[in-house]
């Protein structure tokens, strides 16, 4: 489990990355917080020419209210976010989240961009991300642009990041005041989720839901949300419509089973949340 | 003053552990000019080598060497086995690879990464082969045989009858059968394999440093396979081990392949175990299939039983294999008093990792059927399943008691230790939260599992694989022999070393009580060493740290050869106080007149007399400096010719109730509450049996819920992060409350049983009957996953 050789360049400034990034395109891979990508270099799954280390850039180690959004940039840790003092009353929803996100020593070194760059179709903050319906916010030597959520995370593990391109924060719209919940179910706390369900509120007749662990990305609906046998129903009609995966720890008919199961469950609790 | 001994004296190992002061084998310095290996593994299950190309690799620039199997079968022997069988296995694969991750070819180069690098440059070309995984298929005569010379994967078939079982299955007023399988996994150690070897042309001798677990009875197989006497293979085991659980036994093939290694190419190597390479192909408990019978009286006693039990054991029978099956052979009946018991055991290969050692050892295996069994017979009675457990258990007045297999069950009072678990209302309050779940439509079951504990193996129970007449032949095997030495220096400080691998275990803390307790001294005043050299230090085939042994063993060994160093000591003090030897005593760092306390010299003057007076010795008294006792107890029999056996010295028991509630949304099994009965005789050292038990509870809530290593039909490896194998972590472990009882083993002077594997053999058992008793089902199968439990609850397929 030693790595191929490999460069590795440190810059210090975004565009300094980028412009290393321009250069190497393919042949590059961002590190971060490194908890995926390390293991996937020792296993010799991941066989990058360039190494480029974000982790000590100052710009991109900033959260930043932007009064609607809260940007995260790409070198803020999850423990950092877990740590920000107006995380809960900001972003009750991520709040909610984070802990499930790995283990305390994890997010020591976990980024928040970084999970969202991995696209896991289970993790928490994609999950987190498209149910808020935030943005991805990507600079290359072209420029910046911004991405919806549900534009940025195609499939397992795929994104709309070209090679170029680095992710340079991460935004979470403020929805203060609406009743949000979180759960999942893992094998042992700190695992990626099995299936993991979000709710938040938008108004009296809607819930905002989000489903990961079902296909190749997180799902969002939105949900009317007068009387219980209409929300069973909505459950039940998208778990027709996702058909879940196999894998060694769940069947797709248990992911299945799973979401009927808890989507009512968070969205009764979201709801409890806003009275 | 205080006996130290039965007292939680703080660990002596605690402030080096805690304090990253250590010494692993990873840290430990190599000679100038050790180059590192990295081992090419196998991407098939079963396949033949049809050609390796090395060439780009060793033109590589810091490449020393890729040694084959070829250069393996020219540079040493097969590994021996107890069973007569032709299944050959070298250090690397010779023509054919039987399991994925088995050893193919060595790179040895200036670094790891280099290895590495040189390792994807060896071309290797397969041809591949049919494999077979389930063990049932394997037996079958149109499966594929792993090894031609065979001519069978069904390598061992030996059937045993104690009693009239026949008589007792006619008159019995029903059977019970129940058909169970344990699964394959292992207790992954935080701390890999590690060898460093270093090879003397000069001398034709080996120098190696490995974290070997023991039992020392392998050292013979390593040399044997190097080609060597016993003594030109010196083996170093080092001073701290991060962890071994019965896993690091099976570091001794590597033992073997650095050692060539280093022969090869004339330097010293090291090799450090990768967490992949560990998962894939370090060691794994074997999985069995037990189909078993009961038959048993309408009021639930049980007259006889049936066992027959076909045991994976993977790609190859590794020493001291088929160690599982036959290590609880004598106490097969479990707790039960059942004169008449049948026995078929097999021995089956499939193209999996070979198994071997892991805590439980058997135990896990035989209890998961037999307390899965009685809790089917109380089912299918209609009956209480604790009062079927009381009905069966063996009572006190019977103590100690021969088993039918064999087994002497040296003390207990089964009876009342399960009376004093259930009492108190514990058993009370369990049946409440059961029917208040149940009353809300919740899915809630009780379980209860009664498991005896052995410990310190009886070298012999392995030859009851052999034939009475095969026996007669080889001549007896048995008894375990544990040797402990005591060394006084100049200034009287006392130092102790011992036949057992350091593990963690803390067995320098209670060694340091025993001896202290004898010479009047503090735990501190006495220094242990634990790091082993087999070019210096005693062993016996017995040595090292597995199957509960150090406290039935290596324990009384320092007891008796503490007690006889006081007894000379006591000789000596009395000669120059002027006394009579009787009224001298060893207390307070003082040997003293018992009578006149004032008549006293201090403990490290008159233990010092050996070294700087031998004339103030008492006349004809050797100097005593150093005592080495041999422990080696008569009760440890070879196997009767009616097969009977005594498998182990003592025999702890273990009592386990729990209730679990099934979670309908997520299929997850919470322990609502989980109660654990033991007695281990007497206790030396409480806290530290607590820390073993609970590491114990750990493990096996582990098996029931969690760890499990999986292939599939084609013989792919399923489980090769810690993303899939799962450990539990401390959120995922219940709080247990653990109960004891202190019945001394008349057997040894100390009375002390082993105590550290009783609940990885209790846990899965207790929690597979809790979750058949929520779910009313009949098969259980652990780990009891969310993905089993979904499939029971939604009536689908796993």
């Amino acid at each position: 489990m030693k790595p191929r050789p490999f460069d590795y360049v440190r810059p210090e400034t975004a565009d300094e990355a980028v412009a290393v990034l321009a250069e190497h395109g393919d042949e590059a891979r961002i590190l971060a917080g490194g908890q995926s990508l390390m293991a996937m270099l020792n296993l010799r799954l991941a066989d990058p020419a360039v190494l480029i280390d974000i982790s000590r850039i100052s710009e991109l180690d900033t959260i930043s209210d932007l009064g609607d959004t809260i940007e995260i940039g790409a070198a803020v840790t999850q423990n950092r976010l877990l740590a920000w003092p107006h995380l809960a009353a900001k972003l009750p929803l991520l709040a909610a989240a984070l802990p499930f996100v790995g283990h305390f020593q994890t997010r020591n070194r976990g980024t928040v961009c970084g999970s969202i760059a991995h696209a896991d179709p289970s993790s928490e903050i994609p999950l987190t991300l498209a149910v808020l319906e935030g943005e991805v916010v990507l600079r290359s030597t072209r420029g910046t642009r911004r991405l919806a959520a549900s534009a940025f995370q195609q499939t397992m593990l795929t994104t709309a990041r070209t090679a170029d391109e680095l992710i340079i924060a991460v935004r979470f719209p403020v929805l203060s005041g609406r009743g949000v919940a979180f759960r999942e179910v893992a094998r042992r706390h700190g695992d990626f989720a099995i299936v993991a369900v979000a709710a938040l509120v938008e108004n009296a007749n809607t819930v905002r839901f989000g489903v990961g662990g079902m296909s190749g990305r997180p799902e969002v609906r939105r949900i009317a949300s007068n009387g219980g046998s209409a929300v069973a129903a909505a459950i039940s009609q998208l778990t027709a419509e996702l058909e879940g995966y196999d894998d060694l720890h769940a069947s797709a008919r248990m992911r299945s089973d799973l979401l009927r199961n808890l989507g009512p469950v968070v969205i009764e609790e979201a709801i409890r949340c806003t009275a | 003053m205080l006996s130290p001994l039965g007292t939680s004296t703080v660990r002596k190992e605690d402030p080096a552990l805690l304090s990253g002061r250590g010494r692993y084998a990873d840290d430990l310095p190599v000679p100038a000019g050790t180059l590192h290996a990295h081992v090419i593994r196998s991407p098939h299950p079963h396949a033949a080598i049809v050609s390796i190309d090395a060439s780009a690799a060793v033109g590589k620039d810091g490449v020393w060497a890729v040694i084959s199997g070829e250069d393996v079968r020219k540079l040493s022997d097969p590994f021996l086995v107890a069973l007569k069988t032709p299944v050959h296995q070298w250090s690397l694969a010779v023509d054919r690879v039987r399991y994925v991750g088995e050893p193919v070819a060595l790179v040895v180069a200036e670094s790891r990464y280099l290895a590495e690098d040189a390792a994807e440059l060896v071309e290797i070309e397969y041809r591949p082969l049919e494999a077979v995984m389930d063990p049932l298929a394997a037996c079958r005569p149109t499966a594929p045989v792993l090894h031609a010379e065979a001519k069978t994967n069904e390598i061992s078939v030996r059937k045993f009858t104690y009693g009239d079982t026949k008589s007792a299955f006619a008159q019995a007023d029903a059977r019970v059968a129940l058909t169970v399988d344990f699964p394959r996994l292992s207790f992954t150690p935080m701390e890999c394999y590690v060898v460093i070897a270093q090879y003397s042309a000069a001398a034709d001798s080996y120098d190696v440093l490995a974290n070997f677990q023991g039992p020392f009875s392998t050292h013979p197989v390593m040399a044997r396979a190097l080609r060597v006497p016993g003594p030109k293979l010196r083996l170093r085991i080092p001073p701290d081990s991060g962890g071994s659980f019965g896993i690091k036994l099976s570091v001794f093939p590597y033992v073997v392949l650095t050692a060539i290694a280093a022969r090869v190419t004339g330097r010293p190597v090291k090799w450090v175990e990768d967490r992949a390479e560990h998962l894939l192909a370090a060691s794994s408990g074997p999985n069995r299939i037990t189909e078993i019978e009961a038959a048993v009286t309408k009021d639930g006693r049980i007259l006889g039983l049936r066992l027959d039990q076909l045991e994976d054991y993977g790609a190859f029978l590794r020493a001291p294999m088929p160690g599982p099956l036959y290590r609880m052979h004598g106490a097969v009946t479990g707790a039960y008093d059942i004169a008449h018991v049948d026995v078929t055991n097999r021995v089956v290969l499939t193209n999996k990792m070979p198994a071997s050692l892991i805590r439980g050892f058997g135990g896990p295996q035989l209890y998961m059927a037999l307390e899965r069994l009685v809790q089917r017979i109380a089912v299918e009675l209609g009956l209480d399943h604790i009062d079927v457990i009381k009905r069966n258990l063996v009572p006190a007045a019977k103590m100690p008691y021969r088993a039918a297999a064999g087994s002497l069950y040296d003390s207990g009072d089964y009876p009342r230790a399960v009376a004093s678990a259930t009492g108190d209302g514990r058993l009370d309050d369990l049946r409440r939260r059961r029917d208040a779940a149940r009353a809300a439509g919740r899915k809630y079951g009780i379980g209860f599992a009664a498991v005896v504990e052995p410990a310190m193996s009886n070298m012999g129970y392995l030859s009851t694989l052999l034939t009475a007449d095969a026996r007669d032949k080889a001549g007896p095997k048995n008894g375990a022999v544990s040797m402990v030495t005591i060394n006084i220096d100049p200034l009287g400080a006392v130092s102790v070393t011992a036949d057992v691998t350091v593990q963690g275990q803390g067995h320098a803390t209670v060694l340091a009580q025993i001896v202290a307790a004898q010479l009047g001294l503090k735990p501190d005043d006495v220094n242990v060493v634990l790091e082993m050299d087999t070019a210096k230090d005693q062993w016996s085939i017995a040595a090292g740290t597995y199957s509960c042994r150090f406290t039935p063993g290596t324990a009384v060994a320092a007891h008796l050869a503490a007690s006889r160093m006081a007894d000379k000591l006591k000789s000596i003090g009395a000669k120059q106080l002027n006394i009579l030897p009787d009224d001298v005593e060893l207390a307070h760092g003082k040997i003293r007149s018992r009578g006149n306390p004032d008549n006293a010299a201090p403990f490290g003057r008159i233990a010092g007399t050996s070294h700087w007076s031998p004339v103030m010795l008492p006349e004809g008294m050797a100097p005593a400096l150093t005592e080495t006792a041999l422990w080696s107890p008569p009760e440890l029999e070879p196997p009767s010719s009616d097969d009977r056996i005594n498998t182990s010295l003592t025999y702890g028991f273990v009592f386990d109730m729990c209730g679990v509630e099934i979670d309908p949304l997520t299929y997850q099994v919470r322990v609502d509450r989980y109660v654990s009965m033991h007695d281990a005789g007497r206790i030396l050292n409480p806290s530290i049996a607590d820390g073993q038990m609970r590491g114990a509870f750990a493990q096996g809530i582990a098996a029931a819920l969690f760890e499990e290593f999986k292939y599939d039909d084609e013989g792919a490896f399923l489980t090769g992060t810690f993303a899939d194998y799962l450990v539990p972590t401390v959120s995922e472990i219940p709080p247990v409350e653990m109960l004891h009882q202190e019945t001394p083993s008349p057997l040894t002077p100390l009375g002390a049983k082993g105590l550290a594997e009783g609940n990885c053999m209790s846990v899965p058992a207790c929690i597979a009957n809790a979750v058949a008793d929520a779910l009313g089902v009949r098969d259980v199968q652990v780990p009891v996953t969310p993905r089993r439990i979904h499939a029971l609850i939604e009536g689908v397929g796993p």
